[in-house]
């Protein structure tokens, strides 16, 4: 009973918190509700017994993409204000759009119940002997371990991508160049002078 | 499980909506455009999820895990292709962006 209770308590916050993601004027905002949201959702993770993900999300999504998205926010200088003028105009028709869609995804909402095909079909069950951390391990490791490398793979694509789109070259700032620090010899760059006593250069 | 699962399917419906809707009222702003998909993909996170426990079949967790990250490879792309655009035209109206004349 007590998880029920949990379970409105995310739901309410989740929803509040979204909306506040969307209407909020100020975009830190925005992203402090994001954050908010993301922990409502990995409330829901461990309610339903999915731990391991649960703290994944909050891993990744506020300390490393709610820190992304706050550091861009607040390196770019925007006019907020003119960001948020035509609201207006698209509201009737994303209101129109948004209940169309609700309307259609609440066709699930109804009592489920599985096949006995599907039951059948499991490929990896979860047991209740090892923990959602170990048994996650177990599947990742073994069935989907290319799939595993190849999300490697696009999070080093992403990195090399995001960096040299936003990688230049300015004029204006003095580099170290470690070539020509490297081929410096004395010839070049020291030079002896005969200094008389009490006098200087 | 004592929590009906079309419950669980209904939060995450409301926050898709949710979702498509910020894109909708947000057209000029890219950055809540990319929260709202960040919002969409944790609904469709949500469902992945609580199949794969109401099932009983750990396939849906590793999904999820795999969503997880292609969701932030897009937004590290995303913010980077937003800084570059702002130091083009010095805004991130989405009006700016009509080279293409699309």
């Amino acid at each position: 009973m007590i998880s029920l209770y949990f379970f409105y308590f995310f739901a309410f916050t989740t929803i509040l918190s979204s909306l506040f993601v969307i209407f909020a004027n100020n975009p830190v905002h925005s992203v402090l509700w994001l954050i908010l949201t993301f922990f409502s959702v990995a409330g829901f993770f461990i309610l339903v017994g999915a731990e391991f993900l649960a703290l994944l999300l909050m891993i990744v999504y506020v300390g490393a993409l709610a820190v992304l998205f706050l550091f861009v926010v607040m390196m770019l200088n925007i006019n907020f204000a003119g960001l948020r003028s035509g609201v207006a105009q698209y509201l009737p028709f994303g209101i129109m759009i948004g209940l169309v869609i609700f309307v259609e995804l609440m066709l699930a909402f109804v009592p489920w119940d599985f096949k006995e095909e599907t039951i059948n079909s499991i490929t990896a069950p979860i047991n209740t002997t090892d923990t959602n951390t170990v048994a996650l391990g177990k599947v990742v490791y073994t069935d989907y371990f290319l799939l595993f490398q190849c999300a490697g793979i696009i999070l080093l694509i992403a990195m090399i991508g995001s960096i040299v789109l936003t990688m230049r070259s300015r004029p204006d700032v003095k580099r170290q160049n470690i070539m020509e620090q490297i081929y410096r010899d004395p010839s070049t760059s020291i030079e002896v002078k005969d200094v008389n006593p009490g006098e200087g250069i | 499980m004592i929590i009906p699962i079309e419950y669980f399917l209904t939060v995450s419906a409301l926050l898709f909506v949710i979702g498509v809707f910020g894109i909708f009222i947000n057209r000029k702003n890219v950055i809540i455009i990319l929260m709202s998909i960040e919002l969409i993909l944790a609904s469709v996170n949500i469902n992945f999820v609580v199949f794969s426990a109401y099932l009983g079949d750990l396939v849906g967790q590793v999904f999820a895990m795999f969503i997880l990250t292609v969701a932030a490879a897009e937004a590290a792309i995303g913010l980077a292709i937003i800084v570059c655009f702002y130091r083009l035209r010095n805004s991130i109206f989405i009006e700016d962006a009509n080279t293409m004349k699309g």
